[in-house]
């Protein structure tokens, strides 16, 4: 009984400070900028910013979807390597995790510029300029860079956890090594997969550095639109209802992946 | 010897709406060795766990020398338990493991130099002091714990399957072991296993529990050869348990024959069940038998060979030193003494027909040629 | 199948190191340019010690860093505690709204705390509410998860009998938290303290929407920076950083090394007894 008392403070905390500011968000959300009288017009507005919410959509799906090709072998990779060597490796790839993401996008522009360093190394051999930046390659080329620890690391995680019997046995039951990976290794690391996607999709869904990095107006996100309602063209309520819409956006996608995962999961336990 | 330490009245609980321990009374007196025995899910542990401290009844009361102490947290009991898995303290050496309790209760450190020291000189653990408990094995384990418990010198101590993972070797040291320290050291120790051979071996008192209820108290001998019902009969032992008529005092009919016993007061003609052990059953040419059969299997024990022998379509387990092939007709002789009678209970016609014993081996053969 | 693999994995290796090594690069360079190598030199290391600005944001956010993790870890653990204790139904309710902070997108996050604090400082007609207090409630909100994630597991690893034994042997429930059951959790504690720090340290979005002019955190004026003509002295910066998490990374490293070593050995020679 008393043991319980000790989480009080983090409660009040949490609900002062976590699900608070959400109502907060809410009520700003179906405010009047100028009056603050209830109105539906933030939300109705957000008909004007659908093409930025789809773009940013598609955007953070495709970063997801190379993510994970690109993970998928990195991460089985290290799983099958010496502990020694699983440590280092895990290790070289939480370090960019640490590192400041402003600058190390910002290094991005240093290579893809037109005078950057890729187009100079390029127009030696009388190539280019190419138009390397400001387009939707490039924030998807920047998503990818930033997010695919992201997806590594709960895809390897999963993957050193699968017990070693496992794939003996299916070895045993008459695999090959192709069999035992689509049979065992895949299915097993499907939560793997789920938790990746969602651990890239969240943060690229709601960038604005990278956009303003390394893409143009043509490629306005969503997180832009926010950033600029709270920090240039002050209009919190504006800002408000469009973290809503987002904060909708996500759950629901999010949701469909769980959804996803579970039938996905069960299925492979039933064919193991 | 027999002053009364602790009593547990009208104990009841429940956990999720199941009912865990149902009116449990019982009594142990100063310096007695009882054992709580019964299979899992019985009510031991609860049992135990309510007399440490760490679970407080839904209803009933636990004395302690006369006082009730149900509101009585763990730490202020003078109690001490060895725990299942030892639970000895990973981040402390064996020496400060031992020393724990009597730093807490703040003696001066060069008593409890001396008392650690003679305690772990009781468990056979000197020269172990500055060894980390997780390079220990086992056996060792299970010392450092006991040491640790009773180097507090508790009135009583609680252990909770304390050999349940150590090996059969070991396990037997480790009951003469403590039967020696609670001897030496004169406590009162309340063991709980679900090993009727552990049991049987150590304890003064037995307490049978199964589903929340006392089943029999007795001495190891009362428990073996007078068993209260056909759980306890089951539970203690392997048993023939048949369907039998109490035509008297000492006479008791089953299968058609009536066969002088040592048994007295039960109603005339009541139904009762009879036990018979195992061993107690001596094989004669079948002329000469009192009841005659076909064995139908035998399987070698060591020590013995467990025979079944099918009697009109009831199998009985025999256990015997003589070889008896499969197929020959035996006699078996029942002396009065071997024949024991109890009351019909809820338990009857669950236990004692080893009608299954033969067939579990078919299906084992039979399943292993389906794998091909 | 197995060298393809690896090739690729180095590949992948090296796209995600090639731009720190670049800004690595850049800092030895003595032209503006980054993508022109005039000479090497080390005058940008001196710059940046002499900007006294730049290391007094360092200061600010080291001293936000520690604070909220500090106080997060404290919180968070006791936090814990109690919820390990409870029952089933409360105890998903609040790992759900403890798992709120790391779903929600950080914008989402650094947005719903400006507007409580605008909130607030409407109500109580403030103006300028945004600064230390504001960030630093800020940081150890998004910090207590990460402490609370990494202490309970650790809890639920805990032979329940480790506290039982404890209290069975005299001590108070207080005393058998922090003699036996705190060196349990240990490890938890001290990894969920370490994430809760980097976490704050590196942490520009939600700064950046509760931050003000009075009290700013180095991440927030970096980005300040990069709108500009960068200076080449952030780069000096970046590669110092980078030195110093890779040295505590190996560290780190040898000492779980050196940790699973010793008790491999153990287990064999316990082995051999046997």
């Amino acid at each position: 009984m008393k043991s319980k008392l000790l989480s009080a403070p983090y409660i009040v905390w949490m609900i002062l400070f976590t699900l608070v500011p959400l109502g907060v968000v809410f009520y700003y959300a179906f405010a009047d900028v100028n009056t603050g009288q209830f109105t539906m017009a933030n939300l109705a507005n957000m008909g004007t910013y659908t093409p930025i919410f789809l773009r940013s959509i598609w955007l953070s799906l495709a970063a997801s979807a190379i993510c994970l090709v690109i993970g998928y072998p990195v991460a089985y990779y290290i799983s099958q390597t010496k502990p020694t060597t699983q440590r280092f490796l895990s290790m070289l790839i939480m370090l960019p995790m640490c590192m400041s993401f402003l600058l190390r996008t910002l290094a991005w522009v240093a290579l893809l510029e037109d005078t950057g360093i890729i187009n100079r190394l390029l127009s030696n051999f009388g190539i280019g300029p190419l138009p390397l930046i400001r387009n939707n390659g490039a924030v998807i080329l920047g998503m990818v860079y930033n997010y695919l620890p992201y997806m590594i690391l709960p895809l390897y995680s999963v993957m050193v956890k699968i017990d070693r019997r496992l794939i003996e046995a299916a070895q045993d039951l008459g695999c090959n090594s192709r069999q035992v990976f689509g049979k065992v290794i895949f299915p097993l690391s499907v939560p793997g997969i789920i938790s990746g996607i969602s651990m890239v999709f969240v943060p690229a869904v709601s960038t604005f550095y990278i956009s303003q990095k390394l893409g143009s107006t043509g490629t306005t996100l969503i997180g832009d639109v926010i950033e600029s309602q709270f920090k240039g063209a002050y209009n919190p309520n504006l800002g408000a209802a469009m973290s809503l819409v987002l904060m909708v956006l996500i759950f629901i996608c999010v949701g469909i992946m769980n959804h996803f995962g579970e039938d996905n999961s069960e299925e492979g336990m039933v064919t193991i | 010897m027999s002053k009364e330490l602790i009593r547990l009245t009208d104990l009841t609980m429940s956990f999720d709406g199941e009912q865990i321990l149902d009116k449990i009374n019982l009594y142990i007196n100063d310096q007695e060795f009882l054992t709580l025995l019964g299979p899992s899910g019985c009510g031991k542990t609860t049992t135990l766990r309510i007399i440490g401290g760490f679970l407080t009844p839904d209803s009933g009361d636990v004395f302690f020398e006369g006082k009730r102490i149900n509101d009585v947290p763990a730490h202020k009991r003078k109690i001490n338990t060895v725990f299942q898995r030892y639970a000895l303290f990973p981040h402390l050496d064996v020496y400060d493991n031992v020393a724990f309790g009597l730093r807490i209760s703040k003696l001066p450190e060069d008593e409890i130099d001396r008392r650690v020291t003679e305690m772990l000189e009781i468990v056979s653990l000197r020269g172990f002091e500055d060894r980390s408990v997780t390079s220990l094995s086992g056996g060792q384990q299970q010392r450092v714990a006991i040491a640790r418990a009773l180097v507090n010198r508790p009135k009583v101590l609680l252990l909770d399957e304390p050999l349940g993972a150590l090996d059969l070797r070991l396990r037997k040291d480790m009951q003469n072991e403590l039967k020696r320290i609670q001897q030496t050291m004169g406590i009162t120790f309340i063991y709980v296993t679900h090993d009727q051979e552990e049991a049987l071996t150590m304890s003064d008192t037995i307490v049978v529990m199964d589903k929340g209820h006392i089943q029999q108290i007795g001495t190891p001998e009362d428990i073996y050869n007078e068993p209260k019902n056909a759980f306890v009969a089951d539970f203690i032992g392997e048993s023939n348990i048949l369907d039998g008529i109490m035509l008297q005092d000492c006479l008791v009919e089953f299968f058609g024959r009536r066969f002088p016993c040592v048994d007295k007061g039960f109603a005339a003609n009541e139904p009762v069940d009879v036990v018979i052990r195992p061993e107690d059953i001596d094989i004669v040419p079948a002329d000469a038998g009192h009841l005659c059969g076909t064995v139908t299997s035998i399987t070698f024990k060591g020590v013995h060979y467990d025979i079944i022998v099918d009697f009109k379509g009831f199998k009985w387990l025999i256990q015997s030193t003589d070889y008896q092939p499969v197929g020959a007709y035996i006699g078996i002789r029942l002396n009065p003494e071997d024949i024991h009678v109890m009351k019909k209970s809820e338990y009857s016609d669950m236990f004692g027909d080893y009608s299954s014993y033969s067939a579990e081996y078919d299906e084992i053969a039979e399943g292993g040629e389906d794998e091909e | 199948m197995r060298k393809v693999n690896k090739i690729f994995t180095i590949l992948v290796f090296i796209f995600l190191y090639i731009p720190m090594i670049l800004l690595a690069i850049a800092s030895f360079n003595s032209g503006t340019d980054i993508a022109v190598f005039k000479e090497f030199t080390l005058r940008q290391y001196g710059n940046l010690f002499r900007d006294s600005t730049l290391l007094a944001l360092l200061r600010n956010s080291l001293i936000i860093a520690v604070l909220s993790s500090l106080i997060a870890t404290v919180m968070g653990t006791a936090a814990a505690v109690g919820i390990h204790s409870m029952g089933g139904r409360m105890r998903s309710v609040i790992m759900g709204v403890t798992n709120i902070p790391m779903t929600n997108p950080e914008i989402v996050t650094g947005v719903s705390m400006a507007l409580l604090f605008a909130f607030i400082g409407h109500l109580l007609k403030i103006n300028a509410i945004l600064g230390f207090g504001t960030l630093l409630i800020a940081h150890i909100t998004f910090n207590l998860p990460y402490v609370i994630l990494n202490v309970m597991p650790k809890l639920k690893q805990m032979d329940p009998d480790l506290k039982e034994a404890a209290l069975d042997l005299g001590c108070t429930p207080v005393q058998a938290f922090f003699k036996v059951v705190i060196h349990e959790v240990m490890p938890g504690i001290l990894s969920g303290a370490l994430m809760a720090f980097t976490m704050s340290l590196d942490d520009f979005i939600i700064s950046y929407f509760v931050t003000g002019s009075g009290f700013i955190t180095l991440p927030v004026e970096i980005y300040n920076y990069t709108k500009k003509p960068i200076q080449p002295k952030i780069y000096a910066l970046f590669t110092l950083m980078f030195a110093v998490i890779l040295t505590l990374m190996v560290l780190m490293n040898l000492l779980q090394l050196r940790d699973s070593k010793k008790k491999a050995t153990t287990q064999r020679k316990d082995f051999m007894k046997r």
